[in-house]
Formats: structure tokens, sequence, C-alpha cells
């Protein structure tokens, strides 16, 4: 049941995309991201999908699965749309009981909408072409510029992959647990609320024995091997520019550069 | 009886990591049986003793508890799952209650029955196992792995199943606690005419105790007989990383350097009594007795 989420999980295909420099994947999502909030009019948005669109297709990522990952956000979206959709005051188009429905909110609304679903298709794209130890590799060689003002970077990187690199193992323990209680009977669907909570207790308990165990276990494996911080410590596969990163770093100054230009002509 | 009609599982059906962990397996396991379920990691075993009590749902195929489709509308999958009781492999990491009696009463409860009922079921099955009353107000988690491993397994066996299902419930045992839990396990079988099912990798385990071996290969049921036929695949066996019990190894080669013993042996009593056999037919005998004179 868990296994289910697609939302940021890796889909192993072999593509371009997938072989690009994390570094050059992070930077062009938050281009994405910043490219997102200054588009204002439809021709932004029109250059935003034939950006985002152009990277799925090279990603070989079918877009069923990415649409797929949208389901968890599905809420937040209707809500922030419906929100636009009915408070935008302006030139009034429909109206019923206290709902009034205005030109302004409802192109304001789609915008909304548009904006969220690239956002989380584009966020999504991300992880769903870059390993989490890839990212997290990326972060650490993007940020270490923090290390001047003292912010450990390694170690944040490492807590970061050390938290990825379980969240499976967790995810797997909890099935486990789950269905070793339920063959003594447990039921985690059934009841209130608060019976709900209480049938946790068989779940949690063992699961946080066994986070706690395979922590302890993991750090006496990372001392055994001399690992002491971030300070000297060589990569086995350093990150490296290749002639691709450099070509996609050409469209990830075009596309911010075309938007802008678009929102001040048009 | 449970019986499985052509079952069927597919993990992450439709995704590019979809992988078949069943093929096609139907199988008929009949009350009483003592049976053991062998195959390398990987092969499908910890999924197809899922299937028996509902907690994986096969992606196709069908299964019947005494005759009855477990996959049919309104089939209680509660009522089967403490009938058909499941030990997990490493059972002692599902312990969470602050004593060991009330863990083993667990199952019991959920079962809905009355207080005296679920203490009495509980104070059986700690017997069961060979864990004393003052063992009763301990935490589970004062205790040492071997008896951690004891009182889970009590935990399922309070529920009074009709048929047992453990998976590897020796491993990471010493010697002593791996002949405890399986001495233990064979008296249910011989007593209470319980059925049992064990998956093991250790042949010895399993040819000692078991009279029906059933193997598994990449999904699919390849051998079901008694072990003394399966066994005697033992070159069949081997290409599937398995092995025959080591007595059997013995005894070819004996049988291969001239010593005309018989070869299918697969218990060390077995093969003890068939060397001596062969011993005392051909005059080699006086060995024997001289050796015994000699003590």
């Amino acid at each position: 049941m868990m296994r289910d989420i697609t939302l940021g999980q890796y889909y192993p295909v072999q593509s371009p995309v997938h072989k690009l420099d994390p570094r050059t994947k992070l930077f062009g999502t938050l281009v994405l991201i910043v490219a997102l909030f200054v588009a204002d009019n439809v021709y932004c948005y029109g250059a935003a999908a034939l950006f985002l669109f152009g990277i799925i297709a090279a990603s070989k990522v079918p877009v069923g699965h990415i649409v797929k990952g949208l389901k968890p956000v599905l809420f937040l979206l209707v809500f922030s749309a419906a929100f636009n959709l009915f408070l935008t005051p302006g030139e009034e188009l429909v109206h019923f009981w206290i709902f009034t429905i205005t030109k302004e909110g409802l192109v304001r609304a789609g915008m909304m909408a548009v904006r969220l679903t690239f956002l989380v298709m584009g966020t999504s794209l991300l992880t769903f072409t870059t390993t989490p130890n890839q990212l997290t590799d990326g972060l650490e060689r993007s940020l270490r510029f923090l290390n001047v003002v003292h912010v450990p970077v390694h170690e944040i990187a490492m807590i970061m992959s050390i938290a990825l690199r379980f969240i499976p193992i967790l995810v797997e323990e909890t099935d486990k647990i789950m269905k070793a209680q339920m063959a003594r009977g447990a039921d985690f669907e059934t009841g209130g609320l608060i019976k709900k909570a209480k049938a946790m207790i068989p779940l949690l308990v063992p699961l946080f024995i066994s986070a706690f165990r395979r922590a302890s276990d993991l750090a006496l494996a990372m001392e055994a091997r001399c690992y002491h911080g971030g300070e000297g410590r060589t990569k086995m596969k350093p990150l490296k520019y290749r002639t691709a990163d450099r070509l996609a770093y050409l469209i990830l100054l075009a596309f911010p550069t075309g938007v802008v230009l678009l929102r001040v002509l048009l | 009886m449970i019986t499985l009609r052509q079952v069927e599982y597919k993990y992450q059906e439709g995704t590019p990591m979809e992988t078949e962990a069943l093929h096609k397996v139907s199988l008929e396991i009949r009350d009483g049986e003592f049976i053991g379920l062998i195959g390398h990691t990987g092969s499908g075993k910890s999924t197809l003793i899922q299937h028996l009590n509902g907690l994986v749902r096969a992606t196709g195929g069908d299964i019947l508890y005494n005759g009855e489709s477990i996959y049919r509308e309104g089939f209680s999958m509660k009522e089967l799952r403490s009938r058909v009781g499941l030990v997990f492999q490493y059972p002692e990491h599902q312990l969470f209650e602050v004593d060991v009696f009330t863990d083993v009463c667990f199952g019991p409860k959920n079962q809905g029955l009355s207080k005296e009922e679920i203490e009495k079921r509980a104070r059986e099955a700690l017997s069961l196992v060979g864990i004393g009353e003052n063992y009763y107000k301990k935490s589970p988690f004062e205790l040492s792995g071997g008896e951690k491993r004891r009182v889970a397994i009590a935990g399922v066996l309070a529920m009074e199943p009709e048929v047992l299902i453990l998976d590897e419930p020796t491993a990471g045992l010493d010697p002593r606690g791996r002949d405890e839990i399986l001495g233990q396990l064979a008296r249910l079988h011989r007593e209470r005419g319980m059925t049992v099912i064990l998956v093991s990798h250790s042949m010895e385990d399993v040819a000692k105790y078991v009279d029906r071996i059933m193997v598994m290969n990449h999904g699919c049921l390849v051998f079901d007989d008694t072990p003394r036929v399966v066994f005697g695949h033992y070159k069949e066996l081997e290409e599937m990383g398995l092995a025959a019990p080591q007595v059997t190894y013995i005894a070819h080669a004996l049988a291969e350097a001239g010593f005309p013993v018989r070869t299918d042996v697969i218990t060390v009593e077995e093969a003890e009594e068939a060397i001596l056999c062969t011993l005392n037919m051909d005059g080699v005998g006086r060995m024997e007795k001289a050796d015994g004179e000699g003590r």
C-alpha cells in the first residue's frame, strides 16, 4: 500500500536527463520555479509548458506516471484554485447565493492551477530522474560556499542521504510488522479515531525499536570504517560537468530570459 | 485443508519494476501434515506462505480453505488468520507489550475471547514453548534472543491455529535453541495433530522432521514429494543453489568408492544404520566387534 506513492520515487530508465549532473538538474528546477512565479500571461505559461514537456519527453518518464504523482496534492490544487475563483474582485460573470465568479477570478484560478501543477510536475521530475544519493551529492556540492559561514554542509547532506536511504527500509519494515500483527489478528482499518490510534501501538513500538537498533548499527558500522565527518573526505564518483551539462545550462539560461521578455513585451 | 490453484503473484504490476514472484503454483496442504518448504533466497517461499493466510492477495488463480475460496465475497480474513497461524522471520521484532504475558494475550484478545479463555490460552502457549511463570511479568525486551523468539511463537500458538506456518524459525539461533524450537514443533504436530509448514534453509532440519518437502525455484513449485525422493534429486537441487543433507553426500561418496552402502539416506541415524548394515553384511563386522571389545 505504501509502495504505491509515486511522488518522488526514482524512475529507473536510461535517458539524457537521467545522465545530467545533479547540479544542473537542481539549477533547472530552481529556474522553473522562478520562471513560474515571474510568468503572468498565457505566453509565459506557453513557454513554461514547452520547457517542461520538452524535458519530460527527453527524460522518457511516461507523462501518465508523472500525472499520477499529482494525486496527493490534488486537494491543495483544487483548494487554491477555488479560493482564487471566488475571492477575486472584478467584472462579474456568474452569481449564485454567496458565490460570485469574476472574469479576473477565472483567469487567476486557471493560472494558479497551471502554476501549481507545473511546479509539482517539475520538482517530481527532478526526483524521478535523480537518485537520492546523486541529489544530496549535488546539494552538498552546490551549497559548499555556506561552509564559509560555518554551516556544516557535509553533515547536513549526510543526514539527508541517510534519512532518504532509510525511507524504503522503514516502509518495508512497517509493512512486515503490520503483516505480522495482522497475522495475530490486529485490525488497522476499522473503528473510530481512538480505536484506530490505539491499533497503531503494536505497529509503532516495534517500528521505533527497530529504527533505533538500525541507527546504532549504522553508527557502529560507520565508525568501524573510520568515518569522521566531511573534512578531507574525497568522493568515489566526484561530480563533473560534461558537454551535455553545458548545453543544458545554455537552455536553462535562455528559458527564463525568454519568459521575462515575454512578460515585459506582451 | 488448503488448496492452491494456479496461484500467481506479480509485484508492482504494470510498472517497469514488475517482477513475477509466483508462477502458477498449484498444491494441496492436507490436515495433519508436517511440510518443509525450501528454496534459495528470493525463490518465492515467503510470498507463497503469505498467501496462505490472505496477507498477500494473489494476482491470479484461487486459494481454497476447506474447499471455500478465500477471495469469495464476505469471506472473513480475520477468521482465516486465526486458523492459519503465521510466524514471520525474526518474529521477536513484533513484540511490543509491557510484559511477556500481555504480549502473548494479544492474539487471542483480537479473537474476541473471554478474559479467562485468553489467559488460559496464553498460559498453555507459553508452557508449550517452555517459558515458565517467572518470565510472565518480565519485559519482552529483557529476554535473550532465543527466549524472545519462543515468546513470539507462543503469541501465534495462543490463537490455537489449525495450521501453523513458520518462516525460518531457527535463523540466528544457537544449536540448542534450534533443537528446542524444532522439538517443540514436532511435539505439537505429533500430540495435537497440528498441520505444520516449516520454511527452512537447513536441509538437515527438514530431513529430520518433515514428511513432505516442497521446493520453490524462481517462483515455481519444482518438487513436491517425500524427503527421500526430493533429496534423491540432489544434483538438480544444487543447480538451484540448494543441497541435500550432508549424510546423503557421504553415502554417495562411499558408494562411489566401492563401499556398497544405501545412498538414499537423509538423516544421521539412517546413515549409521545403513553403514552398520553393510559392515555386518560382508563380514567386515569383525572389525566392529573387535572395536567393541577394545572399548
